[in-house]
């Protein structure tokens, strides 16, 4: 236990950075090879902060989606890949410690993440139904005891590495396909066969492969409450938030690679102002944007948790659904930015001003749900919900 | 006033099952309702009843089984009427 009060004696940034540190030595190996940031997520296990979500009562530290995002960013913008693998992890985490505390076999699980800083994979995409993912194909079989699943997982992020998978489902193979229920299925109680490969434009270590899942677990596993509630209660929201924290801080090394680009060129030619000065300043305010919009995020996050009903109010949903839009078209904007400060030391590999990485890794926030998706679904909730016209509230 | 509201659940609420099989009190969304039939569904009972949803009713739980609906109508018709 002498490491963990080690760890402990040190601030989540501090133990964050320790972990980023590691993830960016190995970032442009990870990118060019297409493989798992594996020193990265060990370097995560060293630090413990795979289980900080989880609540000190259960062995974890009871870390806010505010810390957890802050840590996303921190990782990113060293590699994203891994940021995002940490990201993807905390938001299956926190279906569990929203909607499984009071139940023994989920609250033993979340004991075990914490004791033994096990990582969990998310399944919600499946061949038919794409990124809509109030909707399932699939359905969960119970007999007595077990309950058994199979489906066409066509993205699986590190599903091949991950100790364990949170998996979207019918409630029975007879339930509407909105009527879905969300198992935790534990390595070695399913197989993967492989069906799609994961040869990307970006994000090419989170190694997001295709499978074809077959589970078998004991039928406690199941999460008690409908995922339908728990996608409107807490998922989606930290989904939302903690993508934009990781998309953030690639947006913030693309501004730090350009700004070093300006001061050197503004130190090699003392008293005149650099060429890409102005777009400095002017991709500043844009990153500003970026970051507000995340922290009103975590705010109304914060706000509506207090009060369970405007949880699932339709203009909660429409602020989380803007802040993804916002997110993850900003970014792309943050680095087409800083593209034109440091021109073809940006457009080059392998120069300290290299902005390949940041911009093919970020080109995967349109697309993970769609933003054409989340804009008919806002598109829809507009049709009932009217704007709040006041500034603070 | 259920009455009304199961017409207007058969025509905006696109479920798989009749609505005449659904209980007061079932789930409207393990029944098969999504976000954009429920939307669909509020608009319908605006026109119908002359109302307007106020933001704090537009929630899950407003249009979770059709007793809710009807608690939530009335709710509107007192809040209009005061
Ligand atoms: C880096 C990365 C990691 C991922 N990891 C995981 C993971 O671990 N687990 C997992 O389950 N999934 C994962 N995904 C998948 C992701 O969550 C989405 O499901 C996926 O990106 C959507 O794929 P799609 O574009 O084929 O599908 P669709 O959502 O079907 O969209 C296809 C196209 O159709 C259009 N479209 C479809 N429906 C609508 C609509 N209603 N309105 C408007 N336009 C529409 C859109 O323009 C869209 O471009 C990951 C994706 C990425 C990029």
């Amino acid at each position: 236990m002498n490491v963990l009060a080690e760890v402990q004696g040190k601030s989540l940034v501090e133990r964050a950075r320790q972990a980023a540190a590691v993830a960016g030595q190995f970032a442009d190996d990870v990118d060019r090879e297409g493989r798992f940031p594996h020193e990265a997520v060990a370097a995560m296990k060293e630090a413990r902060l795979l289980g900080i979500q989880v609540p000190v009562h259960l062995g974890g530290e009871g870390a806010s989606i505010a810390d957890i995002a802050e840590i996303s960013s921190i990782i990113s913008q060293e590699c994203a890949s891994s940021s995002m693998i940490f990201a993807m992890h905390h938001i299956k985490l926190s279906s569990e410690v929203e909607h499984g505390i009071g139940d023994a076999w989920h609250e033993g699980f979340m004991r075990r993440v914490a004791d033994e800083q096990l990582l969990i994979a998310s399944s919600t995409t499946e061949a038919g139904i794409g990124g809509n993912l109030r909707n399932s194909i699939c359905g969960i079989e119970v007999e007595g005891d077990i309950c058994r699943l199979t489906k066409e997982a066509t993205v699986i992020s590190y599903g091949e590495q991950a100790d364990a998978i949170l998996i979207t489902s019918r409630a029975h193979p007879d339930a509407a396909m909105t009527d879905q229920v969300m198992t935790v299925f534990l390595k070695g109680q399913y197989t993967l066969e492989k069906t799609h490969d994961w040869d990307t434009m970006g994000m090419r270590g989170t190694r997001s492969e295709g499978f074809l899942f077959k589970g078998e677990a004991p039928k406690e596993q199941i999460l008690p409450q409908p995922f339908a509630e728990i996608a409107a209660e807490s998922m989606l929201a930290v989904c939302h938030i903690l993508w934009s924290g990781v998309w953030y801080g690639i947006a913030v090394n693309a501004v730090a690679r350009a700004q070093d680009f300006v001061r050197k060129a503004a130190k090699a030619n003392p008293g005149s102002m650099p060429p890409g000065a102005l777009r400095l300043a002017e991709v500043s305010s844009k990153l500003q944007l970026i970051k507000s919009n995340v922290i009103a995020g975590l705010q109304k996050y914060d706000e509506a948790k207090a009060n369970p009903a405007s949880l699932t109010s339709m203009g909660f949903l429409v602020a989380m659904n803007n802040i993804k839009l916002a997110s993850s078209q900003g970014v792309l904007d943050v680095i087409n930015h800083c593209m034109l400060i440091a021109g073809i030391a940006a457009y080059k590999n392998n120069t300290p001003y290299s902005l390949s990485r940041h911009l093919r890794d970020a080109h995967s926030a349109q697309i993970m749900i769609s933003n054409d998706r989340i804009l008919s679904n806002t598109s829809n909730l507009l049709l009932a919900h009217k704007q709040n016209t006041s500034l603070l509230g | 006033m259920k009455e009304q509201i199961r017409d207007l659940l058969s025509k905006h609420g696109t479920l798989p099952v009749a609505v005449s099989d659904i209980a007061d009190d079932a789930d409207l969304y393990a029944a098969g309702l999504s976000s954009f039939a429920s939307v669909q569904l509020m608009l319908g009972l605006e026109e119908a009843f002359d109302i307007e949803f106020p933001d704090h009713l537009l929630n899950r739980k407003s249009f979770s089984s059709i007793q809710a609906i009807e608690d939530t109508l009335k709710v509107i018709l007192e809040e209009e009427a005061a």
